[in-house]
């Protein structure tokens, strides 16, 4: 990856090169980039994961004991219901955030008025934190007297939402928060695709007679692909840090329903003093984030189709 | 701009102040609820008055969850505050071992506490290898019950004296529209009510088999399993409770909405808040009803050491006035906990109160579970308590064999 | 494209105020709109009613009696353990993180970018891959070792440690931002600097910096945005004296002191949320056509 040419939208050297004085100021200004990559993100994470092999209580020690903590961690439930609703809730998230994203975008852009109005109301929630975000819905979906209520009083007596104390729907109740809270920035990526669109393709199919949302689906959406791969790469890397939200919104209840994996690496990390057991449980989500990434960087930077 | 102005001002008074008279000394704890932080004001009151020195407060909202991680990173990434409060017990086990708490045998041994402690053993806990290093300041035990009269009443039953008496009138509560079991939604609590069945039915005997012993032959038993099955038919009991906090929960058995809670003394603070009357508005029973007896659990203050030898001078001090009659007085009124020394006189202390000084005075006591587990065990067990008591699904005969597995693991 | 973002919509073009497919479009737009104001309504609402009000009546009823009470109480004395200053000293402990960080973090962030994209240099990619690799490695991994690290620098718990934190991670997302950009603007601007003998700093101070407003102030409210909202590092990289304003917020929201005050919660909630809430009511416009005008290269 590191040979010059092979990266989309790279420049050649201006001047031939002259090997390690070429480029030294560029070289100085990169310092930091270059000790944040190799100290913070590798250096960190190197250390994480040798530590997730020993015993280490609240003290880093290196005493090594194999895989012992991941095999403690596979048979925990609480980390199994947190991948599940990891699962859950970041497959839910990527499909609704595209889908209403781009039909928000789409409806944004059909030339209408107060298009600025909507669009502030559809993205200011994105402003406000997970912890705002978590807080406000917990107190709308209470039973007790958010909208289950306030329905019930209107004389529906038989009307049930109240997704936060099911243990079956506690997940889907942080969804509807959290998309809430993210799908107005997706919305604004969309529509900044939509405008890159070249006017000329929707003469072209309006004189073809092609109706409107087949040009959309087969002719506007492949042709805004890297959109949708820059905005899916923004949707996953939320999704597996989600943290906030929950802690927010359920703590992880009712039970242990609602907890996601970053919980519990960070309750093990600094509540129950177990330091390698958290470790473990970050290596696995590591494991995870590279499983989705290595085919995308490879996509992405690998092949020189945009080059 | 008046208030920035303000504020600088008083930052550079205390910087001034600081160096003029002793110590600044940050005291982090998680007491936020009103009576809480009332009594911890009474410790503030007292270490500014009475020393040179300042409390910088600390509160950490979000109970021991939320404080620990931050205490604990602080202490561990060198960057400690003057004091801490910590639930008794083997949350600072490795701590001490690391050097890292100040050894304050001294004020121990000085203050007499020793000699008076209200229930005996209790600063054991802050031993380790032969030294102290902490302060016990109250006593406060998970094992209560509290119950509505007029809740029964209302459903025509008389009031139960313990459990099997409480489950044999649910129907009746029911019937009457009422939930019989009130439990907030937090993960403690479910997990803590059941750490009370098992002291309840089956006696502190095999309770102490269970976690001290660690005898896989009481883990294993059936008695162990009959109090799985009991702690089964509780949830059934509170299906109906949706609240989060605790105090929601005992606001339930206050307004006669649900029967009875499982909760520890610091519920009774809030009947008085709400001006209920023990023995008339409502009941306590000690270790469900059928035995006298209470957890010592506690919270206890540890000092993390300090390079600056005036703030360890100043560490001791304040370790010395958190255990001193006056102090413990009025910090435990506040509190509604018992004091951790016996020669100071409580008359104000409610009925309910008073019951708990009995049993601790006819010795009645035993460990709290922090103390016989660490943490890493206790979360554990509390997953597992939390999640069967909101998943129905999980049969007690799963539970049973998911709590072998963890005890069997324990360290 | 960065022209063509700032030309209008160019879906297709309906025919008439009332047809069907206006009413479809404006009905859809209405009804989303109402789920996304709804959360602010119910805060606006109910934070300017009494308590007495809030636990009769439910929680989308306009406040008969309005009071500001519970703003001020949020604002000034609401109580964790024994400080009853409310968020005031959370608010200017978020302006203390919040200002350093967002100009350390994008003047950082925007010469990584203008190094990547104008003066590439052997390794430079593979130190970005490894940036954008760490914008997706979760803070749990590194939350432990950067406080060992912070330790050692005599860092941890002060204001500074948490701007270098920031910093840190702020700069996978902004450097990709940045290089974005900067690769989509002219080549031969670049080239003619060169010939003309300007240097490293003087192309970017010279040429890059005043051609890049838009892409700065999509950073700039990016930046404000995150840093002002963080939870996570407040909590872990600070102490209570120099707490951020949402770790106050979470604090006083806990902190259940007889009964819930839903009104003071909600005053405190809205005042945290208030400026990232302002600087996206009044900059929104900007940051949609920064983002058009080159985030999203992809």
């Amino acid at each position: 990856m590191s040979s010059t040419d092979s990266v989309p939208g790279g420049r050649r050297p201006a001047r031939p090169p002259r090997r390690l004085t070429r480029n030294m100021t560029a070289k100085v200004a990169s310092i930091p980039m270059v000790l944040t990559a190799l100290v913070i993100f590798v250096g960190c994470t190197v250390w994480s994961i040798v530590y997730s092999f020993t015993k280490t209580r609240s003290i880093p020690k290196l005493e090594f004991v194999g895989f012992d903590q991941y095999e403690r961690l596979w048979s925990t439930n609480r980390w199994l219901v947190s991948i599940e609703n990891l699962a859950i809730y970041g497959l839910c998230s990527m499909v609704f955030s595209l889908v209403i994203g781009f039909v928000l975008a789409a409806l944004l852009d059909q030339k209408i008025r107060f298009e600025n109005t909507f669009r502030t109301i559809l993205l200011y929630p994105f402003a406000l934190s997970f912890i705002v975000t978590g807080l406000v819905w917990q107190w709308i979906l209470n039973p007790n007297f958010g909208i289950q209520k306030v329905v019930q009083d209107l004389g529906f007596e038989n009307f049930a939402f109240n997704p936060l104390s099911n243990a079956d729907t506690v997940i889907y109740g942080v969804l509807i928060a959290g998309l809430w809270q993210g799908t107005g920035l997706i919305m604004v990526l969309m529509l900044a695709g939509l405008r890159g669109i070249d006017g000329e393709v929707w003469k072209a199919s309006r004189v073809d007679g092609i109706p409107a949302w087949k040009t959309y689906i087969f002719i506007v959406i492949p042709m805004m692909k890297p959109v949708f791969i820059t905005t899916l790469v923004i949707i996953a890397s939320g999704i597996i840090k989600v943290y906030d939200l929950v802690v927010a919104q359920t703590s992880g209840g009712p039970g242990i329903a609602s907890e996601v994996p970053a919980k519990y690496v960070y309750d093990f990390m600094f509540g129950r003093r177990n330091l390698g057991q958290a470790l473990a449980g970050s290596t696995m989500m590591l494991v995870t984030v590279l499983i989705v990434l290595i085919p995308w960087a490879y996509l992405e930077f690998g092949s020189k189709k945009r080059g | 701009m008046t208030r920035l102005r303000k504020l600088l001002a008083t930052s550079t008074a205390l910087v001034v102040g600081g160096m003029a008279h002793g110590a600044e000394i940050e005291v982090t704890h998680w007491w936020t609820s009103g009576g809480e932080a009332a009594a911890v004001a009474e410790f503030a009151k007292a270490f500014n008055e009475k020393t040179d020195h300042t409390w910088v407060d600390g509160a950490i909202a979000g109970g021991s969850g939320a404080a620990n991680p931050v205490i604990s990173n602080r202490i561990l990434g060198g960057e400690p505050m003057g004091a801490t409060m910590m639930n008794t017990g083997r949350d600072s086990e490795e701590m001490v071992d690391e050097g890292l708490m100040l050894d304050i045998t001294d004020v121990v041994e000085a203050s007499g506490i020793l000699d008076v402690e209200s229930a005996p053993g209790l600063f054991e806990n802050c031993k380790f290898d032969g030294k102290y290093y902490c302060v016990v300041v109250n006593i406060h035990s998970w094992q209560w019950m509290w119950t509505s009269r007029k809740a029964f009443e209302d459903a025509g039953v008389e009031p139960p004296t313990n459990w099997d008496e409480f489950v044999a009138a649910a129907p009746a509560l029911e019937a009457a529209g009422k939930i019989p079991l009130a439990m907030g939604q937090q993960s403690w609590q479910s997990s803590g009510a059941f750490g009370v069945l098992q002291v309840g039915l089956g006696g502190v005997d095999h309770w102490l088999s269970v976690y001290r012993d660690r005898d896989m032959a009481a883990i294993e038993g059936d008695e162990m399993r009959r109090i799985i099955e009991a702690f089964a038919e509780a949830r059934t009991l509170a299906a109906g409770s949706t609240v989060q906090d605790w105090n929601q929960a005992t606001n339930m058995v206050i307004t006669d909405q649900a029967g009875a809670q499982i909760m520890g003394d610091w519920a009774q603070g809030e009947f008085s808040v709400a001006g209920e009357v023990a023995g008339q508005d409502y009941d306590c029973l000690p270790g469900l009803g059928f035995f006298d007896v209470l957890s010592t659990g506690g919270d206890s203050f540890y000092f993390p050491v300090n390079d600056d030898p005036e703030v360890t001078a100043a560490q001791k001090e304040l370790a010395a006035l958190l255990i001193s009659p006056e102090v413990q007085v009025a910090f435990n009124l506040k509190k509604g906990s018992l004091p951790v020394r016996n020669d100071v006189d409580l008359e104000a202390a409610n009925d309910c109160m008073k019951k708990g000084l009995e049993i601790l005075k006819a010795g009645n006591i035993m460990p709290d579970g922090e103390q016989m587990n660490d943490p890493d065990t206790e979360g554990q067990l509390e997953d597992l308590w939390v999640e069967f008591w909101f998943d129905h699904s999980i049969t007690a005969e799963d539970a049973h064999e998911r709590f072998i597995d963890i005890m069997a693991r324990a360290e | 494209m960065a022209d063509l973002a700032l030309s209008g919509p160019a879906g297709p073009r309906p025919k008439n105020r009332f047809s069907r497919a206006n009413i479809f479009i404006y009905g859809t737009l209405l009804l989303v709109s109402v789920y996304y104001l709804l959360p602010l309504y119910v805060m606006v609402v109910t934070s300017l009613k009494g308590m007495p009000e809030i636990r009769l009546g439910n929680i989308f009823s306009p406040p008969v009696d309005i009071t500001f009470e519970p703003w001020i109480k949020a604002w000034s004395s609401a109580c964790t353990g024994l400080n009853c200053d409310g968020l005031s000293r959370g608010f200017w402990n978020s302006v203390r993180i919040t200002i350093p960080s967002v100009i350390l973090s994008i003047a950082v962030a925007s010469v990584n970018g203008y190094a990547l994209a104008n003066w590439r240099f052997r390794g430079a990619d593979l130190f970005f891959t490894i940036l954008i690799f760490g914008a997706f490695i979760p803070y749990q991994v590194m939350i432990w070792p950067i406080v060992i690290l912070l330790r050692e620098m005599g860092l941890y718990t002060t204001l500074t440690g948490l701007v270098l934190v920031h910093t840190i991670f702020g700069m996978p997302i902004l450097t990709l931002l940045f290089r974005n950009y900067f690769t989509s603007l002219p080549e031969e601007l670049f080239k003619a600097a060169r010939v003309d003998g300007a240097g490293f700093w003087g192309i970017y101070f010279r040429i890059m910096l005043p051609m890049s407003l838009p892409i700065f102030v999509v950073a700039m409210i990016l930046q404000v945005t995150g840093i002002w909202n963080d939870f996570l590092f407040g909590v872990v990289y600070t102490k209570p004296d120099t707490y951020p304003m949402t770790v106050q917020l979470n604090n006083i929201v806990n902190s259940v002191q007889g009964v819930k005050e839903y009104n003071v919660n909600m005053a405190a909630t809205l005042l945290t949320g208030l400026v990232p809430l302002i600087i996206y009511f009044v900059s929104g416009k900007l940051f949609v056509r920064g983002i058009a005008a080159g985030a999203v290269k992809g």
